[in-house]
């Protein structure tokens, strides 16, 4: 992968082919724990997943072979896995675009030469610290319709109260909002970048007569353009994996309308031991997300910007 | 945006008053949370409310003690944090420093899969380590929650790799023609030189297993053995159905405080972990 700056053994005439061995025998020793990794915990589950999609199975009889029985049902006859699935995309999407906006305009803002960036910075980080489960139990309090915090600022400025998490419009912006609050490690991504582009160059559209928006279109997003990549790409993945959330605020409600797919898959398998169901719902998100960021990755050589790159 | 040479006013004050209205935003839910455990049951359930508690309740954090064990979880997600920063100190410090360091046979090969699994969704391997696990008798013990941080984790090898990297090779030159091995070098050598970046590692180990929720969730039923976040679920349960939100809230600053405290002491690590791991560039 890197050829330069990595080391071999100091090498001392025909001693090479010794050398190779020796190295050959250490890096594969010292690499050891990831190899049995990979093949314990993340090749035979992937195999044994596989496996299990295509059966009936309860982990107490023994599996029953039925082909592709699980994923034509889940096509065809769960119309709750089709509402996960419009449930967590909507929440992926719109969540995925709105992080990112909002962080990299913070960013923006973080990075104007502002007096106290240091005090706004380990402001806005502090939530993406709250454990899942406790900032899941303190947004249910603040979106409490009687008593919670919002209501109260709402009533307070003369606005009516909301239903937030409970209702069936408003409970996947609810939960959006909630993961708005939480980006902070985002932000501070996104302005380690910033500040990593060199002066010279916003200086060079200001000579050329450029204002801030020129600035922005011209380097700051082509510079930013992988950063801004990866972070949706990895944002897509944690949104359809969303679970805590919505099992321990809404257990899917109201009327299903935060049923999201690890929920469903989740209730399919330890609630209701169908575990070659749920296998086959996880095999599908899997290859969902596969194609979804390869797709990414392939149209990003359009809008991605490598430096040391050169494009005509 | 523009404060370089012509600073407009403004503008400056536009910013300042967004970042002020985000940091309010981030700042409240956090104090609300603190103000609400430390009113009685009455006052938090009073019309209109009040902005802070009349008589602060510092016995909620008792009462929340009597009714649950709530030092138990926390002395047992304590023993998993520790297991957890051991495991992940020692394998992905062995392991970074052969991707990074020695040049064998299937390196890239090897190192390149390792990071695939970077872009792995953990709910498509939820179902077979469960079974996994139950297979080997795991279910209801702290193997699920602490075994797998010794098998290395892509992210933080991808980091110390990135730390490895720019050591010059000198060092450890010197240290193979006093006739040390390659396990000796990382002892002696690599391990004290990059003490910042397994901080790094360190931190953010104890981030990831003190706020897990989803791996006690699944494989811990014995309420003797809960861990702090399970303890927090079955907490809610209860109560966000009996309205006694200020015990809630007591255990969620309890949580928290940990946390907060360790990032004030260290600041430095914890952007330094994010800006690496960011992949930039």
């Amino acid at each position: 992968m890197n050829g330069k700056g990595t080391r071999s053994a100091p090498r001392r005439g025909g001693r090479s082919h010794f050398l190779r061995r020796y190295n050959n025998f250490w890096g594969w020793l010292l690499i050891t724990p990831v190899v049995t990794g990979l093949t314990l915990w993340v090749a035979f589950p992937l195999g044994l997943s596989l496996v299990t999609s295509f059966t009936r199975w309860d982990l107490i009889t023994r599996p029953i072979f039925i082909g592709f029985k699980n994923y034509i049902d889940m096509f065809t006859s769960d119309a709750l896995f089709w509402q996960a699935v419009v449930v967590t995309v909507y929440y992926t999407a719109a969540g995925v675009s709105l992080q990112v906006v909002v962080a990299l305009g913070t960013a923006l803002l973080l990075n104007a030469r502002v007096k106290g960036m240091k005090l706004f910075r380990t402001l806005f980080y502090i939530p993406s610290l709250v454990p899942v489960i406790v900032s899941s139990a303190l947004w249910m309090w603040i979106y409490n319709p009687q008593f919670g915090l919002f209501n109260i600022l709402l009533t307070w400025i003369g606005l009516s109260p909301q239903k937030w998490v409970f209702g069936t419009q408003t409970v996947i912006p609810s939960l959006i909002l909630m993961s708005i609050w939480g980006i902070g490690n985002v932000i501070i991504v996104f302005l380690a970048g910033l500040q990593d582009i060199p002066r010279e160059l916003m200086e060079a559209v200001e000579i050329d007569g450029g204002n801030a928006f020129h600035r922005f279109r011209a380097i700051i997003l082509p510079l930013m353009s992988p950063i801004i990549l990866y972070n949706v790409v990895i944002g897509i993945i944690n949104g359809f994996q969303t679970f805590t959330q919505p099992y321990i605020m809404t257990n899917g409600g109201p009327a299903n309308a935060s049923l999201f797919y690890v929920l469903h898959l989740y209730r399919q398998a330890f609630m209701f031991s169908k575990m070659g169901y749920a296998s086959a719902m996880a095999w599908f998100v899997f290859i969902a997300t596969a194609v979804i960021s390869v797709f990414i990755f392939r149209t990003s050589v359009r809008w991605v910007f490598y430096q040391g790159e050169h494009r005509s | 945006m523009n404060g370089r040479r012509r600073p407009r006013p403004v503008s400056r004050t536009l910013v300042y008053a967004a970042l002020a209205g985000f940091s309010l935003f981030c700042v409240f839910p956090l104090l609300w949370q603190i103000r609400s455990s430390l009113m009685t049951a009455r006052e938090i359930f009073t019309l209109p409310p009040s902005l802070l508690p009349a008589v602060p309740q510092w016995n909620n954090y008792l009462e929340l003690f009597r009714q649950v064990p709530f030092g138990r979880y926390f002395l047992n997600t304590l023993l998993i944090v520790v297991v957890n920063i051991c495991g992940a100190l020692l394998s992905n410090t062995v392991v970074a420093y052969a991707f990074a360091r020695i040049r064998f046979v299937g390196r890239s090969i090897m190192y390149g899969l390792c990071l695939a699994t970077l872009m792995l969704p953990q709910t498509v391997t939820m179902i077979p380590l469960f079974i996994e696990w139950k297979l080997l008798h795991g279910i209801n013990t702290y193997a699920p929650l602490t075994v797998l941080a010794f098998f290395g984790n892509a992210f933080y090898i991808f980091l110390l790799h990135q730390f490895f990297k720019t050591i010059p090779t000198e060092f450890d030159e010197a240290a193979f023609m006093d006739g040390l091995n390659h396990l000796q070098v990382i002892r002696t050598i690599i391990a004290p030189m990059c003490k910042p970046a397994l901080a790094v590692v360190a931190i953010f180990t104890f981030l990831a297993s003190w706020n897990d929720f989803m791996g006690p969730f699944l494989y811990i039923n014995d309420q003797s053995k809960f861990t702090l976040s399970l303890g927090m679920k079955y907490l809610i349960s209860g109560y966000s159905v009996f309205g006694q939100w200020q015990i809630l809230m007591a255990a969620s600053v309890l949580i928290v405080l940990p946390v907060a405290l360790l990032f004030f002491f260290m600041q430095r690590y914890f952007i330094r972990g994010l800006t690496m791991g960011g992949l930039k560039g």
